[in-house]
């Protein structure tokens, strides 16, 4: 496999799963993922129809297109997936990624955060007076170039959620 | 009106039998009492009672690969789950289907470090196909219907049921089979007639094609076996099997190759290599059967059949992938064959077979016989003779023996022949003998062991005396983990660290402390004798036939080699550097 892959380009997809809520369901597909040795780069699980028992895995992996054609498949064959679609391949999607930031500090560095904060619609959600949480919402890469602008300004702690990401349009998984 | 409540044991047994369950294969313990209590209240199921929670997973795999049927294991919460973890490996990887219950502690429990608990699910996440903790009475009748769709349809596995004390105890109504339907598992039987359509115009227009067949074909059923024998015939292709298909396609057939891989034949591995066309029909594409991937065939295009969409591209790209049943699949491809008249070409076949028959003359299972030493391949040949003619039914161990038995017996038919291949367990062959003879107690069965192999479970020979199982252990005794030793010859400068088999026992005195029949043969010229003895006696018998120590299987494909570059003897082997690459591989 190693000559195979190393010949191909490694892509990074978002592949979004609808399982049966059942217990266990989460970790079979952790432990596919460990097992196989692929990548997982951010997973994201919910309940999203409590009637039907069904949630929702968003997955951001990284692959040659034979590893991502593989992980499909894998995920597909664990008896409560019900569905597996690759937001990056199948059309147009868009993704969101909630960060919860904490700054500490005082002066001008404090200043220029809220500074930055305001550039990039960052919500203070919370603030004492030296410190303050913000609320970023967006791609991974705008949360990513924030979370770099905050470094040198006290940054102290992140809480992300990971990737949420559905396909544009009106089609449905 | 409200329904019958049963309890929870009753509802297991009533649900097994309503799923054609005849034989159980299990041992007792404190979470699981309650369910011998109800066994011991019925004769509907049997229960044969195991020595090791590993045996009774590989009497179940042998029962269910002879029969079609999914086998059934019943073991205790702890280490009576934790006995059977290698049994579920090993059919997890060979795809066969199995449904093991194991006892858990009551579910207020669960979590605290209880006596005999385990994580059983958690342990068995990754070695079964699924599995289940039941948690209601009620959901304990669905749980195990759904338990044996998904264990017996599809890519067949195995499915643990873990099923906690008071769940056995408590009540709930019964709920039949024919309420259950699954929400999301499907497997794909029929396969895309677009795909079929395109893969029989390759067909048509192959000039060096070839058949390469594995235990999907088994799995499929033995309507699967003759289609695909009646189709191969039809195009006048070569074809070769892993050794997970042997049977599938009747060996003494003009067509057949013999198995490929690390230890096929030298013209089924050229065939391979030098192919412009390769038909994969349910197998794999395992490591032991590709060698170097940069180096597998690499001339040609790929058609495969395969019911599991995840083996598809795995190791190997494909032209064509189809999703499906190889019965299914085969059904189609032959009326397409039919409707669109396909004639293969002719003349570039005659040149194809006229160079697989200068492949062939090389003999490359060619040993050299004497009359002072038994040769394992002889020994093999000569029971071959003596049981062809029979019902017969062979099992084997890990290691070289496995190898022999796999080029020297030939398999006509489909299920005949039960191995371990994927996990390569030792000690899988005698316990899954005693399963197949379980289900089938009027034919002839034969594990075909290796000394270090049969030691690790032995046990069982106290079932084969309790259930009158009059199963043959067939030893060829080379004194040596010999597929061990063979690798030590060839990566470790023949260093035999740990695999000589010292302090073994006298073979013939443990069969007698069973109260079974020991044999032991060391002269050529006994052997048939010893053979005839073993197969005419009504009891279990061990055959303990002392062979060549040193005799080593080929052809062989050293690790990290490709399929044209097989060493075919010890002459060869001498002289070869295995890569760096190679040897870090298994
Ligand atoms: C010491 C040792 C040496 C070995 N040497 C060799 C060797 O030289 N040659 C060799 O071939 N093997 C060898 N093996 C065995 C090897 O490790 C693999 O187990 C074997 O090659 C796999 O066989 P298979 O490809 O037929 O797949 P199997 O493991 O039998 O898998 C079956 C495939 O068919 C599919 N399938 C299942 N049901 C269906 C269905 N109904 N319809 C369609 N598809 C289906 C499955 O999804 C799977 O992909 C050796 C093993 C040991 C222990
Ligand atoms: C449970 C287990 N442990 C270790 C191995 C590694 N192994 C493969 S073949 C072999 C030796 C088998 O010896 P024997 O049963 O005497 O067969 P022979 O090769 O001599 O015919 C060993 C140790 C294995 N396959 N399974
Ligand atoms: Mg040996």
């Amino acid at each position: 496999m190693s000559v195979l892959m190393a010949q191909q380009d490694i892509r990074t997809h978002t592949i979004a799963v609808l399982v049966d809520n059942e217990a266990g369901v989460l970790a079979r597909v952790i432990g596919l993922f460990s097992g196989r040795g692929y990548n997982i780069e951010s997973l994201t699980v919910a309940e999203v129809d409590a009637a039907e028992h069904l949630s929702r895995i968003t997955l951001v992996t990284s692959g040659t297109p034979m590893v991502i054609e593989q992980i499909k498949a894998q995920l597909g064959r664990l008896v409560p997936v019900r569905k597996v679609s690759d937001l990056t391949v199948e059309g147009p999607s868009v993704s969101r990624e909630l960060a919860l930031i904490k700054v500490v500090g005082g002066g001008e560095k404090r200043i220029e955060s809220l500074r930055i904060a305001d550039i990039f619609r960052a919500n203070v959600v919370d603030s004492s007076h030296d410190s303050f949480v913000f609320e970023i919402v967006g791609k991974t890469e705008k949360l990513d170039a924030f979370i770099k602008l905050m470094e040198p300004l006290g940054l102290a702690e992140i809480s992300r959620t990971g990737v949420a990401a559905i396909a544009r349009g009106n089609t449905a998984l | 009106m409200s329904e019958t409540q049963l309890n929870g044991a009753e509802i297991i047994l009533k649900a097994l039998a309503d799923q054609g369950v005849e034989v159980v294969f299990g041992y007792p313990g404190g979470a699981v009492l309650p369910i011998y209590d109800a066994l011991f209240k019925q004769n509907r199921i049997r229960h044969v009672l195991v020595r090791h929670e590993q045996g009774a997973v590989h009497m179940a795999e042998g029962y269910a690969r002879s029969t079609g049927k999914v086998g059934v294991v019943l073991v205790t919460s702890g280490p009576g789950a934790t006995n059977a973890v290698t049994g579920l490996t090993d059919a997890l990887m060979d795809s066969i289907p199995i449904v093991c219950l194991t006892g858990q502690v009551p579910t207020h429990l669960i979590g605290n470090d209880a006596f005999q608990e385990a994580d059983t699910t958690g342990i068995t996440r990754q070695c079964t196909k699924h599995n289940y903790l039941v948690k209601e009475p009620d959901r304990l009748a669905r749980t195990i219907h759904e338990a044996f769709v998904v264990a017996g349809t599809g890519r067949p596995g195995p499915v643990v049921i873990d099923l906690p004390k008071d769940i056995l105890m408590g009540k709930a109504p019964y709920v039949p089979a024919a309420r259950v339907k699954h929400r999301s598992y499907k497997p794909q039987l029929k396969g895309d007639i677009k795909q079929i359509e395109q893969a029989v115009e390759l067909m048509g227009k192959a000039e060096r094609p070839i058949f390469y067949i594995g235990g999907g074909v088994v799995n499929s059923g033995p309507d699967a076996a003759k289609l695909l024998t009646s189709f191969v015939r039809s195009t006048g292709f070569p074809i070769t099997s892993t050794l997970m298909g042997l049977g599938a396609y009747p060996a003494s057939d003009q067509q057949f190759l013999g198995m490929l891989g690390m230890h096929g034949t030298y013209e089924a591995n050229l065939a391979m290599h030098g192919c412009d066309l390769m038909i994969c029909i349910g197998a794999r594409f395992d490591d032991r059967v590709t060698g170097r991937l940069d180096a597998f065939a690499p001339n040609s295009k790929k058609i495969h059949v395969d019911i599991d969409p995840s083996s598809i591209n795995k190791n190997v790209p494909v032209d064509i992938g189809i999703v499906g049943d190889v019965a299914h699949v085969i059904e189609d491809m032959i009326r397409v064959w039919k409707a669109k008249q396909v004639r293969p070409a002719q003349k570039a076949l005659a040149a194809w077979w006229g160079q697989i028959d200068q492949w062939k003359g090389r003999n490359s299972l060619a040993y050299k016989a004497t009359d002072t030493i038994i040769k394992p391949q002889y020994a093999i040949q000569r029971l071959y003779e003596a049981t062809k003619d029979r019902d017969t039914y062979i099992t084997t161990e890990v290691g070289q023996h496995q190898m022999w038995a796999a080029q020297f017996y030939k398999f006509e038919e489909p299920n005949r022949w039960m191995t371990s291949g994927g996990l390569g367990t030792m000690g899988y062959g005698f316990p899954s003998a005693l399963g197949v003879q379980v289900a089938h107690p009027e034919s002839l069965v034969i594990d075909i062991a290796g000394e270090a192999s049969f030691m690790m479970n032995l046990q069982e020979m106290g079932t084969a005396t309790q259930y009158n199982l009059p199963v043959k252990v067939f030893i060829l005794n080379n004194q040596y983990m010999g597929m061990v030793r063979q690798w030590q010859e060839l990566l470790h400068g023949s260093r035999y660290s740990e695999s000589y088999c010292e302090a073994l026992p006298d073979f013939v005195k443990l069969a007698d402390s069973f109260g079974w029949m020991g044999l032991t043969v060391d002269k050529p010229a006994n052997l048939d004798d010893a053979i005839r003895a073993m197969i005419e006696s009504d009891k279990p018998v061990l055959l303990d036939v002392h062979v060549d120590p040193s005799e080593n299987c080929y052809p062989m494909i050293p690790s990290g080699a490709a399929h044209n570059e097989m060493l075919m003897n010890s002459e060869d082997t001498a002289g070869t550097q295995v890569s760096d690459q190679g040897m870090m591989l298994v």
